[in-house]
């Protein structure tokens, strides 16, 4: 198969950035995205030309390291795939593939398709826990918890925090990640404690971090590699308003 | 208290559940005012004493009045803040980007409230005041209407503003139930189709009073 | 070198509980004092940085990824052991330390073994009292599967994403102490070396992979939880950035390297598609419950699968091991799978694969039944492969999975230099030759959480501060060393990709250090790597050229450097080992029927080997394995 990639290229976040053409040729249909990338990669440095730079690193879908808009799409038009399990074969042979950083203030770009998500981090750094120090803890079975809602939270802890969420919201809002482990953590026993103040300062590193307000779009959930739905985002606002009449 | 409120209203969330809140109260508005408007199906009599009963109420309308426009204003104010927040959180756009979940109604909402804005000060100038009427008759609510609606642009324009309203309503009456957090998965759904009612009683009954005068049904 | 395993006197039940009475405590008041420097951030290194920080260390935690929340801990499937026995099977620490001194082929530490099993159900109400969504039963209590390599339901498991969500607990702790402000997290920064002055380790120099600035960073104590080194073999199911540079720079400053050819491989891994392949997917053993596994019959058969007529299948697991049928250990069944492509009966264009068959489990339980199973898998499986597993058999092929080989540390976690200290799947310690399913979660968290922080204590109750500042020789030199190599990897301008080298050592280690190896091939493959890392040295291209951006290349560069070393002292392991053992099979020392034979007289010890210079073929030391617990026995599945 060949395709035409038309690819972001920016040195760093200094200099201005511009779309390169090149052309993949000869791609086997198995290929996925990413070792795409690799082969147009090794024959750029053979030729001499600097290679694309971009995150990556498990390859099987569950790191959350790498993430690219495809044609618009945030891990391209597949549902439910991050971008490295993507293949080749979905895609039209000869068709033009334009590859795009994640695009919001809270992901300054690095360079290339190299985006900086630490603001996750902070989000998480300040409440996404629960307050307990190691060898303290009760017997495992001590905290009896409903099957269906450990099923519920396991279903919110599934976000591997790519940030493909942040990338197709047309506001850049990080409501569907915050929702996600606000919903997992408020939904065990354990997590009831903080529940109210980790709310609070989670909603507040998020506005820190410079992302955008939920207009309720729907596209995060569209987007999302693991497939969680935005009704978490509801769960969300429900209990910032809680908290702030709690205390 | 006064601090935690503003606190609150710092956050995005804050501001949407304003949002919701006032939002809420003008839909409220909206369709008792549409279902009072459909008595100009019942003639002059009937739609005129309906007026006249709203105006006897004195002190009580101006109180409306002001809920109402205290609610446009924090619902304008609270829009434009998180507009800026939000064109502000993307610097760099996307040279290709697709849609997949979102709306027609939910990405014009925000060129959606000052159409409507807009809208609502010709209805006042037109309707209320007369300002922007060439025959107002104070009290005379039914005369002032079909003659108004007689002129083809002006029940036109009424449609398409109309339009944008019920596309307003579509996306904002599901949104505050999830903005306030009201959800189930397993009746998410009906949330959808609540607002779609919702905005098509309201939306509809505007429209087809316009088209009802301006087809000659009722003169 | 001196190998003193540090094993505490007592009875195994009670050595760890005595020892740890032993160490000496710091003063909470001094231990801000100390600066621990932690390098990996995944199930060891982000549970042991955290707690190190929760006892009121001073701890800076360095990872390559762009968060701790990436390491590939996250990968890991299945599921974690503990003797925990809620099943009322019949389980205890005991027998969890039987079973996995037993999986590990009797070459493993009984003493650290025991102690990995006592830990085992602390790290579960550790990670529940965290928020880590296990699987339930309907009345609420913790559920439990089982695993290979054992007749207890004892593996806690959340879905086929255990390790995922144990790591993401870690990084909650992580987390909270980074913003704390107990932990300083450095992301995107790559240990280049160890910094040894007098015997001790006094710092790391790494690499800010954004700037490309070189710097160091003294520390007390250096921890590494750096992970294996399946990636010599390029292709594997690690995930790409993994590497051996942290271990391998320790183990040239002296750290003795243990066992590295102790590689593990693992049967379903969806098989190699062409050249372009970068990394292999493994698929949970789980399927081998319910799937057949055959080939054809006859060699060379190039039928569609529904094609070829039952009798002329040939079930080859059913029809050696009767017993155990499917569900062998890995290391059989990836072997058996080997010998059968080996004989041209493989499947699909490589003929590198063998058929996972669901036919008769859909025939008998029902395609929903299946679905409800397996649904996850099937549909990654269809993902990457876009075939109908439900429809057509799976095509599987063993891949390189897990290494159990790692820097040699004693009972406390503690290498060959005074305060280096490995934790994790970079250590040699408890899983001998072979790894059984669900214990590689269990030991990072026991090495992270409950042992290091003991045992790092007790180290900096002993030897004190350091007093060796960055601004020291010992640092300058060392940082000059990491700069000189990061220019030569630039300047040799030459024509091929580090990519292309990794390609080429990962072939030769396959073939002849992979699945089954002898003497003849072991001694090839030591004559190609030279040559190889020659080449490497003289061919090598990395652009862009330079070392003040993002440089991916030169990364990737540096990595292979030291994996093409690595190599070496690998193979030469193997070579001397002349038996076969878990992961390790030789084929000179096999049964008449093809299975693995020990030979306990001369080789139940620890290879741990001591650096001599590049090129130069590495020193043996051993470690003599005393087993007072355990007796002997050889392996049967049949």
């Amino acid at each position: 198969m060949n395709f035409t990639l038309k690819v972001w290229r920016q040195k760093n976040p200094n200099n201005a950035g511009r779309f390169r053409t090149y052309a993949a040729t000869d791609i086997s249909s198995d290929t996925s995205f990413l070792e795409m990338l690799d082969i147009v990669n090794e024959q750029l440095i053979e030729r001499g030309d600097d290679p694309i730079a971009f995150d990556h690193d498990c390859r099987e879908g569950i790191c959350g390291t790498c993430g690219c808009v495809i044609n618009g799409f945030a891990h391209g038009h597949q549902e439910g795939t991050t971008l490295c399990q993507l293949h080749m074969r979905s895609f039209d042979d000869g068709q033009v593939i334009w590859i795009e950083p994640w695009r919001a203030r809270a992901f300054p770009l690095i360079t290339d398709l190299m985006v900086d998500r630490s603001s996750f981090d902070t989000i998480i750094q300040a409440g996404g826990f629960i307050s307990i120090r190691t060898g303290s803890p009760p017997d495992g079975n001590a905290i009896p918890i409903p099957k269906d809602e450990s099923d519920a939270a396991f279903e919110a802890a599934a976000c591997i925090g790519c940030g493909a969420c942040v990338a197709s919201c047309p506001n850049a809002s990080a409501m569907l990640f915050v929702s996600a482990k606000i919903t997992q953590l408020g939904l065990v026993p354990q997590g009831q404690p903080e529940r109210w103040d980790r709310v609070k300062s989670m909603v507040a590193a998020m506005e820190e971090a410079g992302f955008g307000a939920c207009t309720n779009h729907g596209e995060c959930e569209a987007a999302c590699p693991k497939e969680i739905p935005m009704d978490l985002i509801a769960r969300l606002n429900r209990d910032l308003v809680c908290s702030m009449v709690k205390k | 208290m006064a601090t935690v409120a503003l606190k609150f209203y710092s956050t995005s969330i804050g501001k949407k559940v304003v949002m919701a809140i006032t939002g809420l109260t003008l839909a409220g508005f909206l369709l008792v005012h549409a279902l009072g408007n459909l008595q100009l199906l019942w003639g002059p009599a009937r739609l005129n004493a309906y007026a006249a009963k709203l105006q006897s109420m004195g002190p009580l309308v101006w109180a409306f009045r002001l809920t109402l426009l205290a609610a446009v204003a924090l619902h304008a104010f609270s829009a434009v803040l998180l507009w800026l927040q939000n064109r502000a959180s993307r610097p760099v756009r996307y040279q290709v980007q697709q849609y997949r979940e979102t709306s027609y109604a939910a990405r014009t909402m925000i060129w959606g409230g000052p159409i409507i804005a807009l809208f609502v000060i010709y209805h006042l100038l037109h309707f209320t005041t007369g300002h922007a009427h060439g025959t107002f008759v104070k009290g005379d609510v039914y005369a002032n209407v079909t003659v108004g609606f007689r002129v083809w642009w002006i029940a036109i324009l009424y449609i398409v503003a109309n339009m944008m309203v019920a596309f307003h309503l579509y996306h904002g009456m599901w949104s505050w139930l999830q903005t306030l957090g009201a959800n189930h998965p397993k009746y998410n759904h009906w949330r959808q189709i609540f607002a779609a009612a919702f905005a098509g009683v309201v939306g509809g009954i505007n429209i087809f009073l316009p088209l009802v005068v301006l087809l000659g049904i009722r003169k | 070198m001196e190998l003193d395993p540090k094993i505490p006197a007592g009875p195994i039940d009670q050595k760890w509980e005595r020892y740890k009475f032993q160490l000496k405590l710091v003063n909470p008041a001094n231990k801000r004092k100390f600066n621990i420097l932690v390098v990996g951030s995944g199930l060891a290194g982000g549970s042991t940085a955290a707690t190190l920080a929760e006892l009121g260390y001073g701890v800076d935690c360095f990872c390559y990824q762009d968060s701790p929340r990436r390491a590939h801990s996250i990968a890991a499937q299945g599921g974690i052991n503990a003797s925990k026995n809620y099943q009322n099977d019949g389980d205890s620490d005991y027998r969890l330390f039987y079973d996995t001194i037993k999986g590990g082929d009797y070459r493993s530490r009984e003493a650290n073994v025991y102690r990995l099993a006592e830990l085992s159900g602390n790290i579960i109400d550790q990670c529940v009292a965290q928020g880590v969504p296990f699987a339930r039963e309907y009345g609420g209590l913790l559920a439990n599967r089982s695993f290979g390599g054992a007749q207890v339901s004892r593996t806690f498991y959340a879905r086929g994403q255990t390790g995922q969500q144990l790591l993401l607990g870690a990084y909650s702790a992580l987390s909270r102490q980074i913003g704390l402000g107990n932990v300083k997290m450095h992301t995107r920064t790559e240990m280049l070396d160890l910094v040894v002055v007098d015997g001790r380790a006094r710092g790391i120099v790494v690499r800010d992979m954004v700037t490309g600035e070189v710097r160091s960073w003294a520390g007390d104590a250096v921890i590494l939880a750096t992970g294996g080194y399946s990636n010599v073999f390029y292709l594997s199911t690690n995930a790409k950035g993994c590497n051996v540079t942290a271990a391998y720079r320790a183990h040239k400053r002296g750290a003795a390297f243990a066992n590295p050819c102790y590689t593990q491989i693992h049967p379903t891994c969806i098989p190699v598609t062409g050249e372009h392949q970068s990394k292999l997917t493994l698929m949970s053993e789980s399927l081998r419950n319910d799937g057949r596994i055959w080939v054809p019959r006859d060699a060379d058969d190039e039928r569609r699968p529904g094609a070829i007529p039952e009798e002329e299948r040939d079930y080859y697991l059913e029809r050696r091991y009767p017993a155990f049928g499917n569900l062998v250990p890995r290391d059989v069944a990836s072997r058996a799978a080997k010998l059968v492509c080996d004989e041209s009966r493989g499947v699909g264009d490589t003929g590198l694969g063998v058929y996972l068959d669901f036919k008769t489990a859909i025939g008998r339980l029902g395609e929903d039944a299946i679905r409800e199973k397996y649904g996850n898998l099937f549909h990654m499986y269809e993902k990457i492969t876009a075939e109908n597993p439900y429809q057509s058999p799976m095509r599987i092929y063993p891949a390189l999975h897990y290494t159990m080989g790692g820097l040699w540390v004693d009972y406390n976690l503690e290498a060959t230099i005074g305060g280096l200290f490995v934790l994790g799947e970079a250590n040699f310690s408890d899983h001998g030759a072979n790894r059984l399913g669900a214990s590689a979660l269990m030991q990072g968290l026991a090495d992270g959480y409950f042992i290091a922080p003991a045992t790092v204590g007790d180290y900096l109750a002993r030897e004190g501060a350091n007093t060796i500042t960055t601004e020291s020789q010992g640092f300058k030199s060392t940082e000059t060393e990491v700069n000189e190599k990061i220019k030569r990897l630039l300047n040799i301008k030459g024509e091929r990709t580090p990519e292309s080298f990794h390609r080429e050592l990962g072939k030769i280690v396959w073939q002849h250090c992979g699945m089954g190896r002898n003497e003849a091939g072991l001694k090839q493959a030591l004559e190609e790597l030279p040559k190889l890392r020659d080449e490497f040295w003289k061919n090598l291209k990395v652009l862009p050229a330079r070392n003040d951006q993002v440089n991916q290349t030169l990364e990737k560069a540096g990595r292979v450097a030291d994996l093409l070393e690595f190599a070496e002292v690998m193979v030469a392991d193997a070579l001397n080992r002349t038996e076969s053992c878990g992961g390790h099979f030789r084929e000179e020392s096999q049964t008449e029927e093809g299975e693995a034979m020990r030979d306990d007289e001369n080789f139940a010890y620890v290879a741990a080997w001591e650096h001599a210079g590049v090129g130069e073929p590495p020193v043996l030391h051993k470690e003599q394995l005393a087993f007072e617990e355990v007796s002997l026995t050889q392996r049967s599945y049949k």
